[in-house]
């Protein structure tokens, strides 16, 4: 999964997609997990790094991702190229 | 730089709560970077905001309503003439440029006033009670439409369509009917108001995106800029809206241009589905009311306009900002009783 082409994203978690006109804000977790999606890191990685970063359990960690990465694909800032 | 100075004159001063594009356009030609342009206002009703805005619009003259018709304006636009040099005349209301369109040659050979608008053939094809054919002729999905003069044939369409469908004027407004008694109440309410024939649409779901553009006649896009309306009124009208980076909407949006040879600014009205498709619902000829989005974005429509007008050759703008916004806002002008009073009686101030 890779963030779309020219989504923007600020430091503070606000995203723009210019596509589609949308803008969101996403708390210190979404930017980093943003962050390692435009980095072109897998998502086992990204996994692997949130539990590190905020020291969740496997299951938490698994759960959250996947609701955030399935919120990021609805509203169309991700794709699965 | 010494900037060229010339008089432009622009109609749609409404600059109401369902805005004209007028003071649009005239803000976009008060930032020409290379002409100094002073602006004539032309108005139909007393009212219109646009009349008491002296930093925007230098001298103001009433023009028949468009009903008078062509012969009636022609000799008004005499008379304007007689008074000032206006090198180009900018109509910016849909029910106006037939008329306009009808005296444009003479306005050039006899009032040495040029325009920048489409032949009537062309104007005539985007009708939206043309708007089937003219998707099939260039190349872009439109929604089912039929015309109708008699509320029985809804009741026919209904295999077709089905509900919700909308029922909309020759001309303007359109209503969502989700049932026969709906779509009845709503036929009538349009006869009433701009008379036959009413246009039944198949409604098509997804998200409104519009396009300011301008063509050069000979089918070359000068420029077009993508809008999604972010606050809408209770009229429908953008009170908001933001710039997009859509390469489809735009490509899909210069073809119209294109093969069209549209000569002017216009408005393109799509739907976008949830599978990406775009629907073209209406071709508006004339710049929209947000049409001073696209300056602020870098391709100043109406200064390219006023430019082609007087025979200049513009190069197509290339690109532009997105994410940029418009956000409308309202502002009381405090006028006194004279100024009213002297285009009240005199017809000009």
């Amino acid at each position: 999964m890779k963030v779309r082409k020219n989504i923007a994203i600020s430091e503070n978690g606000f995203i723009f997609n210019p596509l589609t006109g949308d803008s969101f804000s996403v708390n210190e977790t979404g930017v980093f997990i943003l962050q390692k999606l435009k980095e072109e890191e897998s998502e086992a990685t990204i996994l692997q790094n949130l539990m590190d970063e905020y020291e969740l359990d496997a299951h938490t960690a698994e759960k959250d991702l996947n609701d955030f990465l399935s919120m990021l694909q609805n509203y169309q800032l991700t794709t699965n190229e | 730089m010494n900037k060229r100075k010339i008089t432009v004159a622009a109609t749609g001063l409404n600059n109401i709560d369902s805005p004209g594009p007028g003071i649009p356009v005239i803000r976009g030609l008060k930032e020409s970077e290379t002409l100094d342009i002073r602006i004539v206002g032309l108005s139909y009703e007393t009212l219109e905001p646009g009349i008491y805005m002296h930093d925007l619009v230098d001298k103001v003259y009433q023009l028949p309503l468009p009903t008078a018709g062509s012969a009636v304006l022609k000799e008004r636009l005499r008379y304007i003439a007689g008074q000032e040099k206006i090198d180009v005349l900018i109509p910016n209301f849909d029910a106006e440029l037939h008329n306009f369109i009808k005296i444009q040659d003479d306005l050039k050979n006899e009032l040495n006033i040029a325009t920048f608008l489409p032949s009537q053939a062309i104007f005539d094809e985007r009708q939206k009670s043309e708007l089937g054919k003219f998707g099939e002729k260039y190349g872009v999905k439109v929604p089912e439409s039929h015309m109708i003069n008699q509320v029985t044939e809804i009741r026919k369409l209904e295999e077709s369509l089905h509900y919700p469908m909308v029922i909309k004027g020759r001309y303007y407004d359109a209503y969502i009917a989700l049932t026969y008694e709906q779509a009845s109440n709503y036929f009538y309410k349009i006869i009433a108001k701009w008379g036959y024939p009413v246009i039944v649409q198949e409604f098509v779901t997804g998200t409104e995106v519009n396009v300011t553009a301008i063509g050069d006649g000979k089918g070359t896009c000068i420029g077009a800029v993508a809008m999604r309306k972010l606050y809408i009124t209770d009229k429908g009208k953008a009170w908001s809206g933001i710039s997009l980076e859509d390469d489809e909407l735009l490509d899909i949006s210069k073809r119209v241009i294109e093969n069209s040879k549209w000569r002017g600014g216009c408005e393109l009205e799509f739907i976008k589905t949830k599978d990406d498709e775009y629907y073209l619902l209406e071709m508006n000829p004339r710049f929209p009311a947000w049409v001073y989005l696209a300056n602020g974005c870098g391709q100043n429509h109406p200064e390219a306009l006023v430019k082609m007008a007087l025979g200049e050759e513009v190069k197509p703008f290339t690109n532009y900002q997105s994410g940029k916004m418009f956000i409308r806002y309202s502002y009381d002008l405090i006028v006194d009783i004279s100024e009213f009073q002297q285009i009240s009686t005199m017809g000009e101030r």
